[in-house]
C-alpha cells in the first residue's frame, strides 16, 4: 500500500476552485485501484477485490444467521430473508421457467441475485463507495457462468443438432428468410447474448459511479468562496444520486437474474 | 494532480476497460462460488426443508379442521335421524294408544250392552214366574175366601173338595167373562 493518503481516495482532495487548479473530473482512472499487495503486471489485491471477497462473505454471512437453524416459525431475520428467498423465486423463477423445471435453478438465481446486489450496495456504502460490478471482469465471470449454464442445458435437451436449433430459432414457415434469420439470432444468442448480459450490468454501475462521483468531486471542488452555492446544489444532487443509485442497484440485480432465468427458459423450450 | 493519479490516468488510457485483467476474473469467479457454494449446499436445503415443514403443518391443521368439521356434521346428522325415529315411535305409539283405547271403550259398551240385556231379561223372567205364583196364590186365597164367603151366605157346606173346586172353577169363569165383556 502507498504511504499517500491520496491514493485511497478518487481524487485530489488539495484541489479547489479559485485555487488555479481544474476541475479534477472523474473518467476510467476512477476505476483503477492501486494493488493493495502485489503488481499489476502479476499477482495483485486490491480494493475491488477485497470488496468482492468481504460482499460474499456479508451475503454468506446474512443467510448463515438467518437460514442456519431455520424454525418454523421464522423470527425476525428469518422472515426478511425468508421474504428476499421467495421474491427471487416465486418473483423470478417461478414466473420465467415454471415451477416444476424452475426448482432446479433457484440456487443459482438466488446466488446471482443476491451476490450481485451486494456487489453494487458497495457504490453507496461510505468507505467502500465502489461498486465492484463496474469492473467488467466481475459480471463478465457471472455472464459466462450463466452461458455455460444454458448452454449446456440446451445441449443436454436437445442434442447436437437440436442445439443448433434452438439457437437458431429455426423454422421451416419462415421459408427464405430463414438462412437471414438464422445467422442474425446465432450471432444475436450465442455470441452477442453473454457480452451484452454482462456489459448491461456493468455499464449501468459504472455509470452510475461516475456520476456520484461527479457530483462529489464537484461539491467539494466548488467549497470555496462564491462556488460554495453551487457546491450546495452539487450536494444535493449527491444525494438524490445516493437514492437513485440505491434503486438501480437493486433493479440491475433484478434484471441481471431475469434475463438468466429467461436464457435457461429459452434453453429447455421444445422450440424457440 | 499529484504523480501516482497522473500515472493510473496515463495506464487507463492504455487500459481499454472492457477487457478485464485475470486476477479480477479468478477473484470474481472465488468470491461468487463461496456464495454459490454455501447457499446452494446447505443453506437453501435447510430452508427449504422448513419452508415444506411449515407448509405441512398448515395444511395438517387445515386437514386436522376439515376432519373435525366433518365429525360434528356426521354426528348432527346421526343426532338428527335419531331424533325424526324418536318423533316418529312417539306418534306411532300415541297413535296405537288410542286405537287401543277406542276398541277398549267399545268392547266395554258392548259388555255393558249385554249384561244390561241379561239384567232385563233376567228381571222379565222373575217378573213373569212372580206374577204367575202371585196368580195361582191369588186365585187360591180368592176361591177359599169366596167358598167361606159363600159358605156362610148359603150355609151350606161346602166342604166337599171336588165341588168345591168345581163352583170355585165356575166363578171364575165367570168373572173372567165378566171382565172380557167389560173390556
Amino acid at each position: 500500500m502507498s504511504a499517500d493518503p491520496t491514493q485511497t481516495l478518487a481524487f485530489d482532495t488539495s484541489c479547489h476552485l479559485f485555487d488555479g487548479c481544474g476541475f479534477p473530473a472523474p473518467g476510467l482512472h476512477s476505476f483503477l485501484f492501486e494493488p493493495i499487495a502485489g503488481d499489476t503486471d502479476g499477482l495483485y489485491f486490491n480494493k475491488p477485490m477485497l470488496l468482492a471477497l468481504l460482499g460474499s462473505i456479508l451475503v454468506v454471512g446474512f443467510f448463515w444467521a438467518a437460514f442456519r437453524k431455520p424454525q418454523v416459525v421464522p423470527g425476525k431475520l428469518q422472515m426478511i430473508a425468508e421474504a428476499g428467498y421467495d421474491f427471487v423465486r416465486t418473483g423470478i423463477v417461478y414466473q420465467t421457467i415454471g415451477k416444476r423445471e424452475g426448482e432446479k435453478y433457484v440456487p443459482l438465481a438466488v446466488s446471482l441475485f443476491f451476490f450481485i446486489w451486494m456487489m453494487n450496495i458497495w457504490s453507496i456504502v461510505p468507505i467502500a463507495s465502489f461498486p465492484v460490478t463496474s469492473i467488467i471482469a466481475y459480471p463478465l465471470v457471472l455472464a459466462v457462468i450463466v452461458y455455460i449454464t444454458w448452454v449446456s442445458i440446451t445441449f443436454k435437451r436437445h442434442g447436437f443438432v437440436g442445439f443448433f436449433k434452438n439457437v437458431t430459432g429455426y423454422d421451416k414457415s419462415l421459408g427464405a428468410v430463414l438462412p437471414l434469420s438464422m445467422t442474425i439470432e446465432f450471432f444475436s444468442n450465442l455470441l452477442v447474448r453473454p457480452f451484452t448480459h454482462a456489459v448491461r450490468l456493468f455499464a449501468n454501475m459504472f455509470a452510475g459511479h461516475t456520476l456520484l462521483l461527479l457530483f462529489t468531486i464537484a461539491s467539494w471542488y466548488m467549497l470555496n468562496g462564491i462556488g460554495i452555492a453551487y457546491s450546495a446544489v452539487s450536494f444535493v444532487m449527491v444525494i438524490v444520486m445516493t437514492a437513485f443509485e440505491l434503486f438501480i442497484q437493486a433493479v440491475q440485480a433484478y434484471v441481471f437474474v431475469l434475463l438468466t432465468c429467461t436464457f435457461i427458459q429459452g434453453a429447455l423450450a421444445e422450440n424457440h | 494532480m499529484n504523480h501516482a493519479l497522473v500515472q493510473l490516468a496515463a495506464e487507463a488510457e492504455k487500459e481499454n476497460p472492457l477487457i478485464p485483467p485475470w486476477p479480477e476474473l479468478v477473484i470474481g469467479l472465488i468470491a461468487f462460488v463461496i456464495v454459490f457454494g454455501f447457499l446452494a449446499k446447505k443453506l437453501l436445503p435447510t430452508i427449504n426443508k422448513v419452508l415444506e415443514e411449515r407448509r405441512e403443518a398448515i395444511e395438517g391443521g387445515i386437514e386436522k379442521a376439515e376432519a373435525a368439521q366433518t365429525e360434528a356434521q356426521s354426528v348432527l346428522e346421526q343426532y338428527k335421524a335419531q331424533l325424526a325415529e324418536a318423533r316418529h315411535e312417539a306418534a306411532r305409539l300415541r297413535q296405537e294408544a288410542q286405537e287401543q283405547g277406542a276398541a277398549l271403550i267399545a268392547e266395554m259398551r258392548a259388555e255393558g250392552q249385554r249384561q244390561r240385556e241379561e239384567i232385563v231379561a233376567a228381571g222379565h223372567t222373575q217378573i213373569e214366574a212372580d206374577r204367575k205364583a202371585a196368580a195361582s196364590a191369588l186365585r187360591q186365597d180368592v176361591g177359599k175366601l169366596a167358598t167361606d164367603l159363600a159358605g156362610k151366605l148359603v150355609g151350606e157346606s161346602l166342604e166337599d173338595h171336588a165341588r168345591q173346586s168345581r163352583v170355585i172353577d165356575r166363578f171364575l169363569d165367570d168373572l173372567e167373562e165378566k171382565a172380557e165383556a167389560a173390556r
